[in-house]
């Protein structure tokens, strides 16, 4: 069991954002939650780990409404990664790490042995670990990025979120990026943009098209044809590519060399 | 190397400690000392131990006076003043990611200027408001607007340092009108030097007020030390992280406007320390705020004592307000702080 939602409602400014959606999400998988811009899947995202509140239904982390869960209780459990969240202050890689531990400390607590095993496996996961000490407005997009996932890492979740992790990056940091959460073991719900991406890194893919739910399964079953050209107005075949993944071509009306 | 943990160190943190009180005695005995009588280290000792500890050494009745009522509590007050706004500026630069943000730019201090002076011209409120009550409804007022201005135009961090300087153009606008229409000749003149900061009518019953309020303020931030931490990347990674956004700010906000509120009222608006002090804190000892907080204490009371020393020395036969002081100081080492610390594009 983990998190999943039951007709879940939330709004703002007297639009209705996501609307009425139920997922539910399979243990130790990747989710990739798709849709076009404004479809509601960052505030789907945000509902998931309480950062809002639901209007109306429910959201459950193994069959419990996570409104009645504690805050640190939660960020014990489920980590959260924002699309290109950064700061004013002259932190080190290890700083921003280190704030993972924030959850499993009391106020006055001392820094222990095992928050500093916790912080320097998650380096090490993200294949940081020679970056300790490194300031932290030295690293490029991908690098941040990646030590954002420490953070969540040392959070010692069990659920992780990652909106947009590949937003603004160079393709070579998206493919390691997303390879990275792949391996990571851990439940992931992640939100992107690219459909070719999503179908080879998720197990599953759930369709967000004007906060409803329009479809969800695997990359298989739910990236058709019908759909993206429905869902995101733009048509498209689907071909195996040459490693036997499937590809999605995008069909536009100019001749290949075309100059306009 | 790592800022925002302070390790099992604890001869560190002995020999920090023990810096930070000699800086300090250092700074109140130059204080005591330095002025229009220069009076001998020998005979300001005595009258400390008079004063303090009544142990009845032979001081001239004038020299008594000028240490032990004058001087001292006027140094203390400093102390506490300086370490108040100081602490306001690291805390609200924490909440708010901006690093421009304190209590003077945001108009909590011209809230209070307000407040304070409703009560002391306008008579609101009459006995049993006081001063200190007037001066911390204006600031709480002041936050109150600038929040919901700020949060109207959209809340991002450099929306809420206009709606400050917006709101601090209101207070300061209301302020001036109640003092020009209102007010007679003296209570004007007694006014302008107050807006400007005045540590000449400070007595020992103002330290029993600031003193508990400071210190109860320190030990509020140094709870949420870990929370602040936790803002550094936006209050969605700190709910995310497990801390209660909604309550720390509002902790934290009312304890900025308590510590401000009660300052001005008795000393009147001084700025440039809540902005500068917290950026050399953060300097010396790296950003994170379990010894940062104590930094800017100490830092902010030392500052502020010698800047109160300077404002006696630096004209004969006068006395210049605080605020002008802290600005001639405060502009030209924010300056350097801003160079030292531009990043390489």
């Amino acid at each position: 069991m983990t998190l999943a939602t039951h007709d879940v409602r939330w709004g703002a400014g007297g639009k209705l954002i996501v609307d009425g959606v139920s997922l539910n999400v399979e243990p130790n998988r990747v989710l990739g939650l798709i849709g076009p811009n404004g479809s509601g899947k960052s505030s789907l995202l945000r509902l998931l780990c309480r950062l809002r509140k639901v209007a109306s239904g429910v959201v459950t982390l193994d069959g419990q409404d996570i409104a009645g869960v504690g805050r640190r209780d939660l960020a014990r459990r489920l980590a959260f990664v924002e699309q290109q969240a950064t700061t004013e202050i002259a932190l080190t890689v290890c700083d921003v790490v280190r704030l993972g531990r924030t959850p499993h400390r009391a106020a006055f607590a001392s820094w222990s042995a095992e928050d500093e095993r916790a912080v320097d496996a998650a380096l090490e996961r993200v294949g940081l670990s020679e970056r300790h000490d490194q300031p932290w407005h030295t690293l490029s997009g991908g690098e941040r990025q990646r030590v954002h996932i420490a953070r969540a890492l040392a959070q010692a979740p069990r659920e992780l979120i990652l909106d947009e992790p590949t937003n603004h990056l160079d393709i070579q940091h998206q493919l390691s990026i997303l390879g990275l959460v792949r391996r990571l073991g851990v439940t992931c719900i992640v939100a992107l943009h690219d459909l070719n991406l999503a179908s080879l890194f998720c197990d599953r893919i759930g369709v967000l098209s004007a906060g409803r739910l329009v479809a969800a399964g695997l990359p298989e079953e739910v990236l058709t044809p019908a759909l993206i050209s429905e869902v995101f107005g733009v048509e498209v075949t689907i071909r195996l590519g040459a490693n036997g993944h499937r590809h999605i071509d995008y069909l536009v009306d100019h001749e290949p060399g075309e100059r306009p | 190397m790592s800022h925002l943990v302070i390790g099992p160190n604890w001869p560190a943190r002995i020999a920090l400690a023990g810096l930070s009180l000699v800086a300090l005695v250092f700074a109140i005995t130059l204080a005591v000392t330095v002025g229009e009588m220069p009076i001998p280290l020998s005979v300001a000792f005595r009258a400390l131990g008079n004063g303090l500890f009544d142990l009845g050494y032979p001081v001239s009745a004038i020299q008594q006076g000028v240490i032990f009522e004058y001087r001292l509590s006027r140094a203390l007050m400093a102390a506490l003043c300086g370490g108040a706004l100081a602490l306001s500026g690291a805390i609200l630069q924490a909440l708010l990611r901006n690093p421009l943000a304190e209590p003077y730019i945001l108009g909590v201090s011209a809230g209070a200027s307000t407040g304070a002076v409703c009560v002391m011209i306008l008579g609101f409120g009459g006995a049993t408001l006081g001063l200190s009550g007037g001066a911390f409804l204006g600031s709480v007022a002041a936050l109150v607007m600038v929040g919901l201005l700020a949060a109207g135009a959209g809340g991002a961090s450099d929306r809420v340092i206009l709606a400050g300087v917006a709101g601090s153009q209101l207070f300061n606008a209301a302020t001036a009108t109640i003092v020009t229409t209102m007010a007679s000749a003296e209570q004007a003149r007694g006014v302008m030097f107050w807006l400007l900061g005045n540590f000449g009518g400070v007595r020992w019953s103002d330290l029993w007020v600031a003193a508990p309020v400071a210190l109860l303020g320190f030990l509020v931030c140094m709870v949420h030390a870990k929370a602040l931490d936790a803002f550094a990347f936006g209050a969605d990674a700190a709910a995310s992280l497990g801390i209660h956004v909604t309550r720390v700010r509002l902790v934290l906000l009312a304890t900025t406007a308590l510590l401000t509120a009660t300052m001005v009222a008795i000393v009147g608006t001084v700025g440039f320390v809540g902005l500068v002090i917290p950026h050399a804190a953060r300097f010396l000892v790296g950003p994170g705020h379990a010894r940062l907080l104590p930094a800017c204490l100490i830092i902010g009371a030392v500052f502020m004592i010698l800047a109160d020393v300077l404002s006696r020395i630096l004209v004969p036969q006068q006395i210049l307000p605080i605020g002008i002081v802290t600005a001639l100081v405060g502009a030209p080492a924010f300056a350097l702080i801003l160079y030292r610390a531009r990043r390489p594009a």
